[in-house]
């Protein structure tokens, strides 16, 4: 029963898995993000204070959201490689990072975006905004010092033990909006109980959540292949796999 | 001879305290820095005292951020480079036990030394005599919490030949709390508030990273020497 489990931990069937997986995560990519892109811009109603430009949400939010999701991936990927040395952990973190470096800028891009209409300004030394951009720092970090060392293996545990002490971001970033009197709105979805929006908003916001997840999953299936190609060139499977 | 884990303790606090007291340049050095860099922002910013005492606890917390990291590099470089470090963690005493006594050393050796110099640098700035408390008070805290993270830091780019701006890299992030509470604290200090919560706050900050950042530089300095 606990087969399937224990061959996540074999490359090979990793880098098959995400061969075929790859396919399944585009395709619905596409169909969630096309739907909450088209219905977003173009269906759902304009804001009554903010009008038009509140419609930045369908790609800021999701960002933000992936951003956080991300790190908490490359975290956990890095402790599970590091407590049980379980070396696609670490191939897993390491192809995480970039993706995860790239939603916290783009949401940090749309966010001022956003913020030069609504607040004035492009951007403002605010609780959410100042942690979110420790967030891109924390992610800078975790890969340039994986690939400071000459030993990658050596790399691959420093970076996965800098990832996991910098999980204590995570839940500042999360709760910055309640803790402090922030520019930054509270949270208007992710609420237990009934959520301070409205349907025809939020269908289209969830649907590119997902999407933003599926892309995330796709981009990860690709950069992950890549990875273990790279660390397992000298395996005799690899020569199997490419022909 | 058979020690104590508390006099294990006591030993390798000693030999740290001595290793700094015979080179005391590498004490002095980032102490001058400190001055030297409070000074360049009056020089640069050519400011009325009025402004420069509004400005005057961010200067201060990001001069003392930035001497700390520069004696954060050799907290662990020297006996790694010549072997001392790998006896240390296989004379089969606990390492966090060790790296707990260096990193007390090392906040021993510059953190108070910092604390120290601070008034001279208020007066400098302008702070009023009657925030030299609170500054003082809440950059022993600081410091102590930024040695903590900074052993983290050194522990994993020990190996490295050009760790120190990466250490920066590492470090900086994570100490981005103290310095808003940190200054925070000093700010509310000169305008006559309360300061009781920004100083809560760092307290908070230094137990924790007091009780989990050992282990985390143990496992850290595991990785990068063995």
């Amino acid at each position: 029963m606990w087969t399937w489990f224990y061959k996540l931990a074999s490359p090979p069937y990793v880098y098959a898995a995400a061969a075929a997986l790859l396919p399944w995560f585009c395709t619905l990519a596409l169909v969630t993000i096309g739907y909450g892109l088209v219905d977003g811009l173009a269906f759902a109603p304009p804001d009554y204070q903010q009008g038009d430009a509140f419609r930045i949400i369908y790609v800021h939010a999701p960002s933000a959201w992936m951003s956080l999701f991300a790190y908490t991936t490359m975290a956990v990927a890095g402790a599970i490689a590091l407590i049980w040395r379980i070396k696609i952990g670490h191939a897993v973190a390491a192809a995480t990072a970039p993706i995860g470096a790239s939603f916290t800028l783009l949401a940090l891009i749309t966010g001022s975006l956003w913020g030069r209409p609504m607040w004035g300004t492009y951007w403002a030394w605010d609780p959410r905004l100042t942690s979110e951009l420790i967030l891109l720092f924390l992610y800078v970090g975790v890969m340039s010092l994986r690939s400071a060392f000459e030993d990658p293996a050596r790399g691959d545990r420093a970076a996965a033990l800098l990832a996991i002490v910098g999980v204590v971001n995570v839940p500042i970033i999360h709760y910055s909006v309640v803790w402090w009197n922030s520019l930054h709105q509270a949270a208007t979805v992710a609420k237990l109980g009934k959520p301070e929006m409205s349907a025809s908003m939020l269908v289209p916001l969830l649907s590119m959540l997902l999407g933003f997840m599926l892309f995330f999953g796709a981009v990860l299936c690709m950069r992950l292949q890549g990875e273990v190609l790279n660390r397992e060139r000298q395996a005799r499977w690899i020569r199997e796999a490419v022909k | 001879m058979k020690v104590g884990s508390l006099a294990a303790f006591g030993l390798v606090v000693h030999r740290e305290l001595r290793l700094s007291f015979r080179r005391p340049e590498q004490l002095l050095q980032p102490l001058v820095f400190f001055l030297i860099v409070t000074t360049l922002f009056p020089l640069g910013l050519n400011l009325q005292l009025s402004l420069l005492r509004d400005m005057s606890p961010g200067v201060l917390w990001v001069a003392a951020l930035l001497s700390s990291l520069l004696s954060l590099d050799s907290l662990f470089k020297s006996d790694a480079d010549d072997g001392t470090l790998e006896q240390l963690a296989l004379c089969g005493r606990e390492l966090t036990l060790i790296v707990v006594a260096k990193t007390l050393a090392h906040w021993l050796v510059t953190g108070v030394a910092l604390v120290l110099v601070s008034p001279l640098v208020g007066i400098a700035l302008g702070i009023p005599a009657a925030a030299f408390a609170t500054m003082m008070l809440s950059l022993a805290v600081g410091t102590l919490t930024l040695s903590w993270l900074g052993a983290i830091g050194a522990a994993l780019t020990v190996g490295l030949k050009r760790g120190n701006v990466l250490l920066s890299l590492i470090v900086l992030p994570l100490a981005m709390p103290l310095l808003i509470f940190g200054a925070g604290a000093t700010d509310r200090a000169i305008s006559g508030e309360s300061t009781a919560g920004a100083l809560y706050f760092l307290a908070a900050l230094c137990v924790f990273t007091c009780t989990l950042a050992p282990f985390a530089a143990t496992a850290a300095l595991r990785i990068t020497i063995e």
